[in-house]
């Protein structure tokens, strides 16, 4: 029972992790209509300026030095730390800005694939710039609360879970949020219609950056929390989250439908609930399922979705016409 | 006939040639004869490589000779019949491990090949699998292994369309890496692999290979040829009748159908071509190409781990369609050419602007500004120790961004890829000195 709650936990912590750079995949596709394989680059580049921020020289043109730092004794307080998490997010999102205008925005109205192709092209060339900063030996993201746990009833949950957790709401909450204001509207409106959107009067350049920004950010902060969970770097951006983990995410965002931000959240646990609870239960036939399969249940967890929906959960359907 | 005019067509058979024009003829011929000659060394053409390569250029060129025939099928798959495939390295995988379970050696003979033979006690140790079988059953096979593979994997293609369809397919790459830690029988270690079949010519399974593509020595007692160019020579006829395969298919009534597929699949089947059919086929064709290329990329190689089928071999596929141009097969060619020779062009320029780094002018006030060493007080992006991982960057590091750069710019400006660039070019001269 311990061990049950205990898994169920660490699936919902994933999940929610799952969940959040799903919905940056979804944002961006409902947005733009790119699918954003550079989505890992992104959201590793985040990381790595939380952990530039934290760890190395602090937020850049302050006179007081980083109060994070490792020799700045225990000054590490959360709201400090989520100062930097927010700059961090917001740098991304300026990262994300820059790929939008230089490589996607001149290709407005491309076939998908081809888009597709255009960011699998900025995910190959930004990764050398993130293997080169995080080296073999990972770097720290600084987490305030450390790798402290809670014991409840022998049962042990550590702090990062319930961080992971909030932070997923947080950001479905928000983007519920957008999605209701005068950008999200607008943002909807040019992913309906493009044209149309356009005679209304919206500007949809700015739609398109809006989406990247904000896409970006969310991919930033999946990876940060992926970062600080107990499990494997633990605490360290690391090469564990290489660059290609965004396909660890595809059947997540496959399994949800493309464009689909209630399908993110449902894809994201569902998939983690499999992942984990296989790597947890199945363990004793690990001589003959082989070392490490857990990795691929997510993909076998969509190819059976996908023959039987082929648009995903909650996808929209593509009417075919001659 | 004169020497032609691009896109004039006076007769059927004409506008049905492999080459219509004598000029075509006259460049394939050209470029096929000065490959040879480069590859014997002879005096103007082989030290043009060599300039741009390296002296041991012969052994990248074959590698990009058997990833040519793995991209010819990823062209008939994507460009042709239009179905999108992240999963070509994992066609390629099984081509290769069919060649090295058919062809490889074993001590232990057939009783390695059942799966988990070391859990049900049937030898002492973990064994290879491996037949020991010539390369006249192996290669044919291993297509044939991959073909079935992509038959099986094609109702997807139906079912599941476009970026969906994608992401499927990247899923099956997922799937292979993970089958090839599960049967370390047939993989061998996951990190290191295990020995693949030498290319030899044999009719079974005697001592002496009736054509020995392994070692250096005469070839038919007629010219005496090098290991790496026997390798190339016999490299460079796969390449040939694979090409002439791909391109007779485009041009009869299976390869229309499939163009119409690629066009249009409801307008297709609605004129009477049967979806599921061609779709199939277009699998099956596409996987045999990835699996003679991955045997031979194996064989040639000697010794490949499961790891080197990723995912990263499927966008390097995807690349080479897209800056080559898709759907024609000199751009695929092409696109191989460039795709996997120019990273060793650029590491050969480094190489090169390290030589000049000491001495006067122009040449080593660049080489000096790219180039550091890693010590304090010399900057440059470009790093040539090989210790420290830290900004100024290796050279196979920047080989990776200037690839994907390429990816996203050849994308942008030049969607036709290499091949557009080529009838750009050929259209400015086919009237001149007339604008038309």
């Amino acid at each position: 029972m311990i061990i049950f709650v205990q898994t169920l936990s660490k699936a919902i912590a994933l999940g929610s992790i799952y969940a959040i750079l799903a919905l940056s995949f979804v944002l961006i596709f409902k947005g733009t209509q790119v699918l954003n394989f550079a989505a890992g680059a992104i959201s590793m580049a985040g990381a790595m300026f939380m952990s530039i921020l934290v760890a190395d020289a602090g937020i850049p043109f302050l006179p007081w030095g980083n109060p994070l730092a490792p020799d700045a004794g225990d000054t590490a307080s959360i709201p400090m730390w989520l100062v930097h998490l927010v700059i961090a997010l917001m740098l991304a999102a300026l990262l994300g800005l820059v790929l939008e205008r230089i490589a996607i925005r001149p290709m407005i109205g491309q076939p998908l694939f081809t888009m597709a192709v255009i960011t699998l092209g900025l995910e190959i060339a930004i990764r050398p710039f993130n293997l080169d900063a995080v080296a073999i030996t990972g770097r720290s993201v600084g987490i305030p609360w450390g790798t402290e746990t809670w014991s409840v009833g022998g049962a042990i949950f550590p702090k990062s879970y319930l961080a992971a957790m909030v932070a997923a709401a947080l950001a479905f909450v928000f983007v519920f949020w957008f999605y209701r204001s005068r950008f999200g509207i607008a943002m909807r409106a040019v992913a309906f219609d493009q044209e149309a959107a356009m005679a209304q009067g919206i500007n949809v350049g700015r739609v398109f950056a809006m989406a990247w920004a904000l896409g970006a950010a969310l991919a930033a902060l999946a990876a940060i929390f992926f970062a600080m969970a107990p499990w494997p770097p633990a605490g360290n951006v690391s090469l564990e989250i290489h660059p290609f983990w965004v396909f660890r995410v595809l059947p997540v965002v496959v399994l949800g439908g493309l464009d689909s931000v209630v399908g993110a959240l449902v894809g994201g646990l569902i998939i983690a609930f499999f992942e984990i609870f296989a790597g947890q239960y199945l363990a004793q036939w690990t001589s003959i399922l082989g070392p490490g399969y857990s990795t691929i249940v997510p993909y076998l967890v969509m190819l059976v979705v996908l023959l039987i929906k082929p648009f995903g959960l909650f996808g929209t359907e593509e009417i075919r016409r001659v | 006939m004169s020497l032609g005019r691009p896109l004039l067509r006076t007769s059927y058979s004409e506008d049905t040639a492999i080459f219509p024009t004598w000029f075509q003829k006259g460049a394939a011929s050209f470029l096929l004869l000065s490959l040879v000659l480069m590859a014997l060394g002879a005096p103007v053409f082989g030290d043009i490589p060599k300039f741009l390569l390296g002296n041991t250029w012969l052994n990248p060129v074959s590698k990009t000779l058997t990833f040519a025939v793995a991209a010819l099928g990823i062209n008939i798959l994507v460009g042709v019949t239009g179905q999108v495939s992240l999963g070509h390295a994992f066609f390629m995988g099984s081509g290769a491990y069919t060649a090295v379970v058919l062809g490889g050696a074993s001590d232990d003979g057939w009783r390695a090949c059942i799966p988990f033979h070391d859990n049900l006690g049937l030898l002492e140790q973990q064994g290879e699998c491996g037949l020991g079988l010539p390369m006249w059953i192996w290669l044919p096979a291993s297509g044939a292994v991959a073909a079935m593979i992509g038959i099986l994997v094609s109702p997807a293609a139906v079912k599941v369309r476009g970026l969906y369809l994608a992401i499927v397919t990247v899923g099956l790459v997922f799937i292979g890496l993970h089958l090839g830690r599960m049967l370390p029988e047939y993989a061998g270690d996951f990190e290191s692999g295990r020995k693949w079949p030498k290319m030899d010519i044999r009719l079974w399974k005697e001592e002496t290979p009736l054509v020995a593509l392994n070692e250096d020595g005469q070839w038919f007692g007629l010219i005496y040829l090098s290991e790496e160019q026997k390798k190339f020579f016999f490299l460079l006829a796969v390449v040939m009748l694979m090409m002439w395969f791909a391109k007779n298919l485009v041009r009869t009534r299976t390869g229309r159908a499939l163009q119409a597929i690629r066009d249009r699949d409801v307008a297709a089947e609605v004129m009477g071509v049967p979806e599921f059919h061609y779709k199939r086929l277009g699998f099956a064709i596409s996987s045999f190409y990835a699996g003679i290329g991955g045997a031979l990329f194996a064989s040639l190689n000697g010794r490949v781990s499961p790891v080197d089928f990723g995912l990263l071999l499927s966008v390097d596929f995807i690349a080479i369609l897209l800056i080559g141009g898709a759907g024609t097969i000199a751009g695929t060619i092409l696109g191989t050419l460039f795709v996997e020779l120019l990273p060793r062009m650029v590491e050969k320029l480094t190489a090169w602007m390290t030589s000049k780094l000491e001495g006067e002018g122009t040449i080593s006030a660049i080489a000096n500004f790219l180039l550091t060493s890693g010590q304090e007080g010399d900057f440059g992006p470009i790093s040539i120790s090989t210790t420290s991982p830290g900004w100024p960057m290796s050279v196979f590091l920047w080989n990776l961004v200037i690839y994907g750069v390429l990816i996203v710019v050849f994308l942008i400006f030049e969607p036709l890829g290499l091949f557009g660039i080529w009838l750009r070019v050929r259209n400015y001269w086919k009237g001149w000195p007339f604008s038309y």
